[in-house]
């Protein structure tokens, strides 16, 4: 338990400490809502209509930019390797990773989401509605990419196709999480998003282990 | 008296050595080729002129032939990739991960001509090359899945350290392919009526039937062969880049 608190602790101070990232992907995730508003015109009846659409994709593309960071500088610095031959198993250092990469990258976007709410032009209840989605569909999202960035991890610029990977199997997500604000059964969609959150949080971490030790056999 | 001293092998061991595997396969594929072609030929010829026109679509009926087998592959290749992908993990048996590799762009394929069958049927009969329904979405999403593992062979350089982490990557598709599927259903009932579709017609008559399976069958055993000659060409790629590798080190030498 206390290796497990170790490892919060460093991912932690290592995201914090290490530069702009976190802003860099709020001021993204804002930014893409504004580039949405003046792709489809300012038009606040039509914007209201897709804006729960748009901010998943934001907030899903935010994640997306964040992925290269959870293993990469470990890969290249040796210390998945040290992770490896530690005594705390793989899978649980992956899950105090995955834990922090929601922490620094999905819980700035759902405390900036209220200015999204606004550029879109999302009444009050959405907007709550909203907030509940992205609380509970983010884990998932954190964990596909966990999934993603580590079979990815010892491609040298392996970058780019994580996303790739990702996308098709972040749909349910997406589809949950849109479902869950917008549609006539969204408290359905509400405990569908929780359960995919929880599968994918707790099988995540295994698969990404089994994905790293293979990789650096 | 002599005592035999060669080890005793299952032809499971066996075959896991590539050359041996080759060696053992390769008079197989003459026999699935050729049963492969007359499957086609008594199948088309079914197909085109000894079934009748639906009554409702016309000779359009006919694509059928061509759009369900290709479905059908489209997912029983993953299935393929998944226990291959076991085989990898599991037992680390050499021809799984060629299985594997061979595998992907073919399902890659079947999957884009069951889209591609489907859009042209989808035209004359519900006036539409696209409809974002339930069914042709999730193939999409696996045609996606498919591309994506195709992507991730083609970025790894060392294809044997690849072979365990795309078999990992495979099996948390597995997972996800029916979440997807379930996720899709219903998300395209919610968001459109499902008119496109008639209400479950009369079950089809056997003068259907029969070149529906022959095409089934056949293009099965196209795939089965196509899987076996990829099979033998990675293996023998495989061999072709060691020869390479060990020049260049003899080069450097």
């Amino acid at each position: 338990m206390t290796a497990l608190r170790a490892m919060l602790g460093r991912e932690l101070r290592l995201a914090l400490r290490g530069g702009g990232d976190v802003l860099t992907l709020v001021l993204f995730f804002i930014i893409t809502g504004a580039i949405v508003a003046f792709a489809v015109g300012p038009d606040s009846v039509l914007l209201a209509r897709i804006a729960p659409g748009m901010v998943w994709v934001a907030a899903f593309l935010a994640m997306l930019l964040g992925l290269d960071r959870l293993f990469r500088p470990d890969h290249e610095d040796g210390a998945l390797i040290l992770l490896r031959q530690a005594e705390l198993p793989l899978s649980a250092a992956i899950a105090a990773k995955v834990m922090v990469h929601w922490l620094v990258s999905a819980l700035p976007l759902i405390l900036a989401s209220p200015l999204l709410a606004l550029q879109l032009a999302m009444d009050g209840e959405t907007f709550w509605r909203m907030v509940a989605s992205l609380l509970v569909g983010t884990p998932a999202l954190a964990a596909f990419g966990a999934v993603g960035a580590a079979v990815t991890v010892s491609i040298r610029g392996g970058g780019l196709i994580a996303p790739i990977l990702i996308a098709p199997l972040s749909i349910p997500v997406l589809i949950f999480g849109v479902g869950s604000i917008t549609a006539s059964q969204s408290s359905a969609a509400l405990l569908f998003l929780a359960a995919l959150s929880l599968m994918a949080v707790s099988l995540a971490p295994f698969a990404a282990a089994l994905a790293i030790s293979s990789a650096e056999d | 008296m002599s005592i035999d001293t060669t080890p005793k092998q299952s032809w499971w061991s066996r075959i896991a050595h590539p050359g041996q595997f080759v060696a053992w396969t390769s008079p197989l594929l003459w026999p699935l080729t050729i049963l492969t072609a007359v499957l086609f030929i008594i199948g088309l010829w079914f197909a085109f002129f000894n079934s009748p026109a639906d009554y409702q679509m016309g000779d359009t009926v006919r694509i059928m032939y061509v759009h369900v087998p290709n479905a059908w592959l489209s997912q029983f290749v993953y299935g393929v990739m998944t226990v291959s992908a076991l085989g990898t993990l599991v037992w680390r048996h050499p021809m799984a991960d060629v299985s594997m590799k061979a595998a992907a762009p073919l399902g890659a394929m079947f999957t884009a001509l069951a889209l591609f069958t489907g859009a042209l049927w989808g035209r004359p009969t519900w006036g539409t090359f696209w409809e974002w329904d339930g069914r042709m979405t999730s193939t999409l999403v696996l045609l996606f899945i498919y591309l994506g593992i195709v992507a991730l062979w083609r970025a790894f350089d060392d294809q044997l350290r690849a072979a365990r982490i795309i078999a990992v990557f495979t099996l948390v598709g597995a997972i996800n392919i029916p979440i997807i599927k379930f996720s899709v259903d219903w998300w395209s009932t919610l968001h459109q009526p499902a008119s496109v579709f008639r209400a479950d017609g009369p079950t089809m008559p056997g003068s259907i039937l029969t070149p529906l399976f022959v095409m089934f069958f056949a293009f099965t055993f196209l795939f089965l062969t196509l899987h076996l000659k990829a099979m033998h060409t990675e293996v023998k790629r495989r061999r072709v880049m060691g020869l390479q590798r060990r020049m260049a080190q003899g080069d450097a030498a």
